[in-house]
């Protein structure tokens, strides 16, 4: 893992389009013997290089698949843009990786092409929420990376680690707490649901999740930053200035072996899980060989090697890999992870985020 | 023959600046503008149609807090950068010619800064951990030092630093064209310099006056981040909603509803201060 990491989110929060926009126009052709090609989107920026660095290149070697290198930008963008060119059955990418709610939104415009689950073996790797299935049964997509999502302090300020996010609630933590500001990236609902109402079912009603808004209106007095920018929080963590909030496990374990006085916890409910996932477009004359990839990628070795030089939660079960337990405690825990309710905002996107906006506001 | 030749050529200069404001200006207004009558899809994107939904959404009591809110910010930047602009730049135009240039360049090299710079640089400034608390604590001011941001006046003081600079150069021509006589002949006739200045230099510079509340007002409607990062949530202004709804939740509909019904409301501000501003004349 190198330092680099830091640019990932902020990267893919801020300047991402730009950057993607600029290896589109200077695609990476991996060169190979055989003609077989294949267009790989991942996130452009720190995403792009490591895959281009670490990945790509083993995965030709390995199956004399060329791999054209595409940057995508993150947030619904790409979607967007495949939607459009799959319409004039275009594919700017054969593969991409997808955040959960465009993948999901792309699920239901049947955007994905189905899979053959004979051609992914490897698949049986993953845990069933990585594997996603139109109703029918198919396949049309698989965990690609994953991050977690846990509760940070300051470790001046805080000489005792938190065990629970419950501390969030603490009115001794009044004015102390830097969170994320959107329902769709912060995944507070969610926290509330697990910490508060034993599990994330009580989302499945509109009458729950305004339950779940009022006990995490609570939290508001203790709230000094609501941060869309992570560079925002980051900082302020470090110096003690906003001492606790939620933040990315990765990078906070990052800046704490370089010195800054940091550290991640996994509260008893378990840190949120959040991640990308590999769809083919189905404008894509190149199924067989994405099905290759992905069933490349899916192998523990190489969700180890990601693990280990990108930063990335293995997607695939840890058992299954050869990680040390220092190694998977730097990007993930063995308690059970709270599991984002994307169909919650796909299906109820504009009424939740509309309460959310006066929760948080008002 | 050779006027119609010569009309072509000098028209012909014009020819450029409106293609261009047509194509980048006035197309990508009018695209969004039929967008912000598009129909949201929720869970997908939008489709092309005449729906009034965006515009219905946006007059909810939630939405008419925030836009007062936006005004309201706006307009108390505009008033504080113009009030401290006025005699400031009044200062300046009695300086002499070296003294005035370094301060125009101090000026103008602090539009060069970025929204993002100026908001991280005052919440740096403003923090308890590396800011101005530090110093009052060691001067015996505080008792120990605090953070003074984000507040309602972290978040003004954050704008008037935007806004203050556009003031003084729309202030400074007016004020060096002004006949310095004229307040000297009210000294003579025993007015004090304040009086002076109130009855006669600030009169005199009615329009210019208002043409910088206007032009800072403006200005600061727009900024989307200094509020992010100097403003508590209640002080998120419409421009804060426009990002959100535009890049994070993907309803450009609702985003560009938004848009012009914010410059629509400006336009009215603008158009009422301007009328207002001849009346007295």
């Amino acid at each position: 893992m190198t330092r680099k990491f830091l640019n990932r989110r902020s990267f893919m929060g801020s300047t991402l389009a730009a950057g993607g926009l600029a290896s589109l126009a200077t695609p990476n052709l991996l060169r190979a013997q055989s003609d077989r090609s294949l267009k790989v989107g991942t996130y452009g920026g720190y995403f792009q290089d490591s895959f281009n660095e670490h990945i790509f290149p083993d995965f030709t070697a390995a199956t004399g698949i060329a791999v054209e290198s595409i940057g995508e930008p993150t947030g619904e963008a790409w979607l967007v843009q495949l939607m459009t060119a799959a319409r004039a059955n275009q594919a700017p990418a054969d593969v991409s990786m997808m955040a959960q709610v465009a993948r999901i939104k792309g699920e239901r415009a049947k955007l994905w092409a189905p899979l053959d689950e004979a051609a992914l073996p490897n698949a049986a790797n993953l845990p069933d929420h990585f594997v996603h299935r139109y109703e029918d049964g198919s396949i049309n997509g698989l965990g690609a990376v994953a991050w977690y999502i846990t509760l940070v302090t300051n470790t001046d300020v805080y000489a005792q680690e938190p065990s629970s996010w419950k501390a969030l609630w603490d009115p001794a933590n009044e004015d102390k707490l830097g969170l994320l500001a959107l329902a769709t990236n912060s995944f507070l609902l969610e926290i509330t649901a697990e910490t508060w109402f034993d599990g994330t079912e009580i989302l499945d009603t509109e009458e729950g999740i305004l339950e779940v808004m009022n006990k995490l209106a609570e939290v508001k007095p203790n709230v000094r930053l609501w941060y869309r920018d992570e560079g925002q929080f980051q900082q302020a963590l470090e110096t003690g200035e906003i001492p606790m909030g939620q933040y990315y496990h990765d990078v906070t374990g990052l800046a704490a072996a370089d010195g800054k006085p940091v550290r991640s916890t996994f509260p008893a409910e378990g840190g949120v899980l959040d991640s990308g996932s590999w769809c083919v477009s189905k404008a894509s004359d190149k199924v067989a060989e994405a099905q290759e990839f992905m069933n490349y990628m899916c192998q523990p070795e190489i969700q180890a090697k990601l693990s280990r030089f990108v930063g990335t939660a293995p997607t695939v079960r840890r058992d299954l890999t050869d990680l040390t337990d220092e190694e998977y405690g730097a990007v993930a825990s063995s308690i059970d992870p709270i599991l984002p309710r994307y169909d919650v905002y796909s299906e109820r996107e504009d009424w939740l985020n509309q309460k959310w906006s006066e929760l948080v506001v008002g | 023959m050779s006027g119609v030749a010569d009309r072509l050529r000098d028209n012909g200069v014009a020819v450029y600046p409106t293609a261009m404001l047509l194509v980048f200006f006035l197309i990508p207004f009018l695209i969004m503008f039929a967008v912000s009558f598009f129909s949201r899809d929720e869970g997908a994107f939008f489709t092309p149609a005449f729906d009034l939904a965006n515009y219905a959404r946006f007059l909810s009591p939630f939405f008419f807090k925030v836009l007062v809110t936006s005004l309201g910010l706006s307009a108390a930047a505009a008033v504080i950068s113009v009030g401290v602009a006025v005699p400031f730049t009044y200062f300046v135009t009695r300086m002499g010619a070296g003294a005035q240039s370094v301060i125009l360049v101090f000026l103008l090299s602090v539009l060069s800064l970025s929204e993002v710079i100026i908001g991280f640089a005052w919440s740096t400034l403003l923090s308890q951990t590396a800011g101005i608390g530090n110093l009052l604590a060691a001067l015996g001011i505080l008792e120990s030092s605090r953070s003074f941001t984000p507040s309602l006046g972290a978040l003004l003081l954050g704008l008037c630093y935007l806004g203050f600079p556009y003031a003084v150069l729309v202030i400074y021509p007016a004020l060096s064209r002004l006949d310095p006589e004229l307040p000297e002949a009210a000294r003579m006739l025993g007015a004090s310099p304040i009086r002076s200045f109130f009855n006669i230099v600030v009169p005199m510079l009615r329009n210019t006056i208002t043409g910088a509340l206007i032009l800072v007002f403006v200005f600061t409607l727009g900024a989307y981040l200094l509020p992010q990062v100097l403003g508590r949530p209640q002080h998120w202004t419409l421009s804060v909603h426009i990002t959100d709804q535009a890049i994070f939740q993907s309803n450009l509909p609702f985003a560009a509803a938004m848009a012009i019904f914010l410059m629509l409301v400006s336009l009215a501000m603008v158009g009422l201060s301007s009328l207002l501003g001849q009346k007295r004349m």
